[in-house]
């Protein structure tokens, strides 16, 4: 018992430190660095929060465990907790895996509950689960259930001893109250009484004092009120690497990994799943999981809550006021679904990668199919482009963060087509349902100082008020677009950038253009397609040409090109056979400049379509 | 080495790597791009380009090693390697690309393995070259000079 006081106290006290130095290489970071320096740097940090992390959870464990852990009764919303965590995760995302939520129907929109505690379960779940799974997708279900059979059975009485390791409550279903403190503020000491009430698994104690397990006083809490007990059942599954059988009962031991292959190839402190489980349990819940080897797992916890409309008895005025809050419900508090695709899908489809993510404006990723159309073998699209308010769209809220690699263009030999990915994995979306409308709030950082200064410069999607001409750049390379950017800045005009013909079909629908320089070569959909589709649209006045090969315009975003103005669209070629001259003109092109582009031919260009 | 015959260095160093045929003349033209405004430019696009080289060329080594090789993919990723060689004028890297895509048009197994020897040579050569020449220019910045143009 001393040498885990003993610990306790010393992580406390190296804690501090460490912080400090963790701050400070923080702050390093944002100086001006070499390329080297920025590495050892690198190493730095990410070695700082590690050892930081598992001082936190050496901590919390031995709190847990000597029974000093405090739990907190606050109102929260649990959708937004789900949403929330699951953003922060996605948010740092090294993989392509999809993140969902799913929260049922009747789940009560606030409970109470220790929020910081259950956000801590769900992370350190939904952790695990990203880290063991490297394809499909991670997601968290939760849903209402009845009352689970662990909470009648066994009512285990204080004098039993510790009960952080055992989940029980009451035998009696029908003593459904739980002795609280004053109702009035939300925060609260929860007392409860160990063995009556259905919510908690802690004696009941005086204010002011700690909680402590497995004592109980006679009550001088008065017995307030009656309390609805919500049980939710809160699912975390994957499609990961599994877990094989024999590895399951040691699984929420602490500092035990599936094997030492593990530990050392996933890293981690095998602390998590031990300081969950104790968790959950010393709420009065559950937590098991379910597995299967290369298929996925799941780890369910369930946990009571109280219900916050429970106090309709009360004449505490504070009671009635939750409740009138609870009557001013939008969409926004019910919305049970969310879902993030993977990051790299944002910055293939969207044209303005991650500037998007500052509005506020919801963008509607559709489902993608790859076709093989007569004469194209390509792949196909959709993109409806939405930007109505967003309370009254459907979609889900699309973390798009700056990507920090470099996009790979691979070849699909099955559809004989240049598949754009990070990592060289299939591209794959999936339909959007509802979800409530969030700005996302986290991005990536970009690794490169060079290449955040190259997205940067990307994300120009306002038009400037001046007359200045509006000039798309469409390149694939990043390279090249360094360069042309560069030059195009000299010569006076800020630009758009896209990186690919599908891309800047979708600009162009978008926006007007004074100007378009268009790469042959691209992958998704090269230049030549994009421009016969931008003139099918100057000609016909409408985006059937387009949308026929899957790209979608959303009725309620206008064009902003009069079908009569006829855009310049340069060509931007390596004269390479296939993209000669000729091919160009025939495609629609006005003009070309070879490859690679000089300042005096970009200019001389500029000069004759611009005037 | 006082900064007169630093910056005299610098001179002909960029005179040989251009006259052994290393840069071109785009290379002038990124020269040209960079000014107070932009004064990092260079050696920003040039790393950009490692780092793009580096990754074309674990995924041509990838793509050869495959049992039935998809020339179509291998095909690609030099043309991309090309034109981002040619955007910075590393002119010897890019006629490296320019044999290998024959070979890979011909489908011929052991041209391309050979080729991807030779694109690797030149792409450390013109590394090690640039920087070199980058880091003669750090020297000469550090002794207060200017950079020659």
């Amino acid at each position: 018992m001393r040498a885990k006081q003993m610990l306790a106290t010393m992580s406390h006290e190296i804690r501090s430190p460490l912080s400090g130095v963790v701050s400070m290489a923080e702050i390093l970071s944002t100086t001006k660095l070499d390329r080297e320096q920025k590495q050892l740097l690198d190493v730095m940090l990410s070695s700082g929060d590690l050892v930081l992390q598992l001082i936190n959870d050496i901590l919390d464990l031995s709190k847990v465990e000597s029974g000093v852990m405090k739990l907190e009764a606050t109102k929260f919303r649990p959708r937004e907790v789900v949403k929330h965590v699951l953003q922060t995760a996605a948010a740092s995302l090294q993989k392509i895996l999809t993140l969902e939520g799913h929260v049922a129907d009747d789940v009560p929109i606030d409970v109470i509950g220790d929020v910081l505690r259950i956000r801590q379960i769900l992370t350190n779940l939904i952790s695990n689960a990203i880290k063991f799974t490297h394809e499909g997708k991670v997601g968290v279900k939760l849903y209402l259930v009845p009352e689970p059979p662990f909470a009648k059975e066994g009512s285990q009485h204080g004098s039993d001893g510790s009960t952080a390791n055992q989940s029980t409550t009451s035998a009696s279903k029908t003593e459904s109250y739980t002795s609280t403190s004053k109702t009035s503020s939300d925060q609260n000491e929860f007392h409860g009484k160990k063995n009556e009430g259905l919510c908690q698994n802690n004696s009941h104690r005086e204010p002011g004092t700690p909680v402590t397990n497995g004592t109980t006083d006679g009550s001088e809490e008065q017995v307030e009120l009656p309390a609805t007990t919500v049980w939710l059942r809160c699912d975390v599954y994957d499609t990961g690497i599994g877990i094989p059988e024999n590895a399951l009962p040691t699984l929420f031991k602490k500092y035990m990994q599936v094997s030492a292959d593990h530990a050392r190839k996933y890293g981690g402190t095998g602390l998590g799943l031990a300081i969950c489980k104790q968790l959950v349990e010393l709420m009065g819940g559950r937590l098991t999981v379910s597995s299967r080897v290369n298929c996925g797992s799941t780890f369910t916890f369930i946990l009571p809550y109280k219900g916050s409309t429970s106090c309709d008895s009360s004449d505490d005025p504070d009671d009635l006021s939750d409740m009138v809050d609870h009557d001013a419900m939008d969409e926004d508090e019910t919305a049970g679904f969310f879902q993030f695709l993977p990051r790299t899908l944002g910055s293939l489809f969207s044209s303005n990668g991650s500037s998007r993510t500052q509005k506020l404006m919801p963008h509607n990723i559709g489902y993608a199919k790859s076709h093989k159309l007569d004469g194209l073998s390509e792949n196909c699209y959709s993109f409806p482009m939405n930007n109505g308010p967003p309370k009254e769209i459907d979609s889900a809220v699309q973390i798009s963060s700056e990507p920090g690699s470099s996009i790979s263009h691979s070849w699909d030999p099955d559809n004989k087509s240049w598949i754009c990915s990070e990592k060289s994995q299939a591209v794959e979306m999936k339909i959007n349902t509802s979800g409530p409308q969030l700005p996302p709030k986290r991005q990536k950082k970009p690794d490169v100082g060079s290449l955040s200064k190259l997205n940067g410069r990307q994300q120009v999607l306002k038009n400037s008020t001046t007359s200045k001409p509006k000039i798309l750049l469409v390149e694939d390379s990043k390279i090249n677009v360094m360069v042309a950017q560069s030059m195009l800045k000299q010569l006076g005009h800020t630009i758009d950038v896209v990186n690919n013909g599908a891309e800047a079909v979708c600009a162009v629908q978008k926006h007007g253009y004074d100007l378009v320089l268009m790469d042959v070569c691209m992958p998704v959909m090269d230049g030549l397609q994009a421009t016969r589709l931008i003139r099918s649209f100057e000609e016909t006045g409408n985006w059937d040409a387009a949308a026929k090969v899957g790209i979608e315009q959303d009725s309620s975003q206008p064009g902003h090109t009069s079908p009569t103005k006829r855009i310049p669209i340069i060509a931007m070629t390596a004269n390479a056979l296939s993209e000669s001259a000729d091919e160009c003109y025939a495609n629609g092109m006005d003009s070309f400049v070879s490859k690679p582009v000089t300042f005096q031919n970009l200019k001389e260009c500029l000069e004759q379509y611009l005037g | 080495m006082d900064l007169f015959q630093l910056q005299r260095r610098l001179v002909d160093y960029r005179a040989s790597l251009y006259h052994e045929d290393f840069l071109d003349e785009q290379f002038s033209q990124l020269q040209d791009l960079q000014d107070e405004n932009n004064p990092d430019f260079v050696v920003e696009v040039v790393t950009l380009f490692f780092e793009d080289s580096e990754r074309l060329l674990n995924e041509l080594a990838k793509a050869l090693e495959q049992p039935i090789i998809d020339f179509k993919r291998v095909d690609a990723h030099v043309h991309q390697f090309k034109g981002s060689s040619s955007s910075i004028g590393a002119q010897r890297v890019q006629k490296a690309c320019i044999a290998f895509r024959n070979y890979c048009e011909e489908q011929n197994v052991e041209g391309c393995l050979k080729c991807l020897q030779q694109l690797r040579h030149e792409y450390s050569l013109v590394k090690t070259k640039l920087e070199s020449m980058f880091q003669l220019e750090q020297q000469i910045l550090s002794a207060g000079g200017s950079i020659p143009m």
